[in-house]
């Protein structure tokens, strides 16, 4: 499907994926009550700091910063892995194979027809935020704005990319869940979702800085709650993109090689 | 334009799987040594058809039909040969080849399971970009001829299995395709819901001239619809041609099937020809092809017949004939090897 027509069939798709979500919404509810892992970190870090701030970070620092760690997981969710691995070894990825519609596109728009629910739990805990730790910390800067929309944005990307890729080693192993699982503790210790990256040892932090992990919840959380100037901002979102750019060269080359794999077990 | 709609040349379609006997010590054997196998699915078969055309794919299970089928519709890459779906090679999945087709697969669904089929139809409309106008007479027609009436608006979850196959196939054809390739289309509807997705298989390709593949384990799926069959066996095509001259061919003897007023001696029905089956209901005998009208002459002279039919040899028993034939002869090529 060209880009033009893709774009024509985005507001029914998106629609129909709406409509899919609100079905499941039950479904979504328990994952947003998994996701809340920021909250329970906002409440261990905020003891920690009360006699003495650590590192740069203060009770209210903790406190901003986990409310919005909460708030980008809530926006930059995917799950394609665990459904291309189900629909490879079940082989019903037939059916999107034979709609004239690159399966990518339909699993990214089945994910983030999710946001706007997420919305509805994101939207207090943000109000809750500025309340509670005022709206000095946000970013003054217009330019860091954008920065921020283009890191939430790319934040998402590397989420459902490498969810994608993941996914996609299924077409050799059968099943490629537990390899997401190993993504997965890796995403939790290196992405700024437990500890903030600043507080890790210069050594680890130096390996952070290569990994893509923090690109998809530490870094828009940093611009969120204006821990990073102009400069350090924009050299982060460079290196965001670029891991944007790996990991959709390796999708295309893995997808193409993957399907010649493609069994279509069943039926 | 071409007549010819798809063309298989030396079609090999193998895999290699891992075997592995049962067993503690052969699963930890495995972690060090797999013993990799091939399996030919599909094993160098070739045919032609033409457009419009209504062709049975049969096979017993595992004989490659619904491999040929994947291969056909792009969802398998062949390991050798050529195929080509209109001039397409399927594989490439080219948008102007993906809205040329259906695959409708018994035992797989495209609908929405949570959603009413309305919104499988309206995703279908906008992924086929089909124009509003053609989407609304397309829909209409559909509804009419399968009896959709307020299934549409119905959550998938809460259909039966034929109302919902009613659905899938008007799904399928919303974007009105050129070629529908059926892969157990009727698989575990009643009776009465078999004849009905059948009458309406027959109804598209009447209507519209589209070309039609169907693999089906129900006989009476294929005498209704497929006046030619493709016989695929261990992956080798067994037979191309018309389904009569199979039946001839594989059985030429006639059926006769009988009513009688009263009980009747062996013997004499035996002088008729030979007893396939006696019950309450009748008699079946069979005949050699050219003794026919002899045979009715006799029957209708010596027995109380109330009623009679000549028939062919059942479907099933022809395949299961053809089949064991196959295997006799691969058996012996084997052995001569």
């Amino acid at each position: 499907m060209s880009v033009r027509s893709t774009v024509r069939a985005l507001p029914t798709l998106f629609r129909v994926g709406f409509a899919e979500m609100v079905a499941y919404r039950a479904e979504m509810l328990v994952w947003v009550l998994a996701t809340t892992m920021p909250l329970i970190m906002l409440a261990l870090w905020s003891a920690v700091a009360r006699d003495a701030p650590v590192g740069r970070f203060g009770q209210e620092d903790f406190v901003a910063y986990f409310l919005a760690t909460f708030i980008v997981r809530q926006l930059t969710g995917a799950w394609v892995a665990w459904q291309l691995s189900f629909e490879v070894r079940t082989g019903t990825l037939a059916m999107r194979l034979l709609r004239p519609l690159h399966p990518m596109v339909s699993y990214a728009v089945e994910n983030l027809s999710a946001i706007p629910l997420r919305l509805i739990v994101a939207f207090p805990v943000a109000v809750l935020a500025l309340v509670l730790t005022g709206a000095q910390r946000l970013p003054r800067d217009p330019l860091l704005w954008g920065v921020l929309l283009l890191a939430l944005l790319g934040g998402w990307l590397i989420t459902f990319l490498a969810n994608a890729v993941i996914g996609t080693l299924a077409l050799w192993t059968g099943s490629s869940i537990k390899v997401m699982d190993v993504w997965l503790a890796l995403f939790m210790v290196f992405s700024g979702y437990l500890v903030p990256v600043e507080l890790f040892p210069p050594l680890i932090r130096g390996a952070v800085e290569v990994l893509p992990f923090r690109y998809q919840i530490g870094f828009p959380v940093e611009v969120l709650t204006g821990a990073l100037h102009r400069g350090a901002a924009l050299r982060l979102l460079l290196g965001q993109w670029i891991w944007i750019g790996l990991f959709v060269l390796g999708l295309r080359i893995m997808w193409r090689r993957g399907l010649q794999r493609f069994a279509a077990y069943g039926g | 334009m071409s007549q010819t709609m798809v063309s298989v040349q030396s079609l090999r379609k193998h895999y290699t799987v891992h075997k592995r006997p049962p067993g503690l010590r052969a699963a930890l054997g495995s972690l060090f040594r797999r013993i990799p196998s091939v399996v030919k699915a599909v094993d160098g078969i070739s045919f032609e058809i033409a457009r419009g055309e209504r062709v049975g794919f049969l096979g017993p299970n595992g004989a490659g039909k619904t491999t040929t089928l994947k291969v056909l519709a792009g969802l398998l890459h062949p390991s050798s040969g050529e195929v080509r779906v209109d001039g397409h090679v399927p594989q490439r999945r080219e948008d102007a080849f993906l809205k040329k087709i259906t695959l409708v697969m018994g035992q797989k669904q495209q609908l929405l399971w949570d959603l009413p089929p309305s919104e499988t139809f309206a995703l279908n409309r906008a992924i086929y970009e089909v124009p509003e106008p053609q989407f609304r007479d397309t829909l209409a027609e559909l509804t009419e001829l399968l009896e959709l009436g307020d299934l549409v608006n119905k959550p998938t979850r809460t259909l039966s299995l034929g109302e919902r196959m009613k659905c899938e196939l008007a799904a399928a054809l919303i974007h009105r395709p050129q070629v529908l390739f059926l892969d157990e289309p009727t698989i575990g509807l009643d009776v009465s819901m078999q004849v009905v997705i059948r009458d309406f298989i027959k109804a598209y390709n009447e209507r519209t001239g589209a070309t039609l593949i169907l693999t089906s384990h129900y006989m009476d799926d294929v005498a209704a619809l497929c006046p030619r069959v493709v016989v695929i066996d261990k992956g080798v095509l067994s037979y191309d041609g018309a389904l009569d001259e199979l039946v001839r061919r594989i059985r030429p003897e006639k059926r006769l099937v009988l009513r009688l007023d009263g009980p009747v001696d062996r013997t004499a029905l035996e002088a008729v020809g030979r007893v396939v089956s006696t019950d309450a209901a009748g008699v079946t005998l069979q005949v050699p092809q050219d003794s026919v009208n002899a045979a009715v002459s006799r029957a209708l002279a010596t027995l109380p017949v109330h009623d009679l039919t000549v028939e062919n040899a059942p479907l099933e028993e022809v395949m299961s004939e053809l089949f064991a034939q196959s295997r006799a002869a691969r058996g012996e090529v084997e052995d001569a090897a």
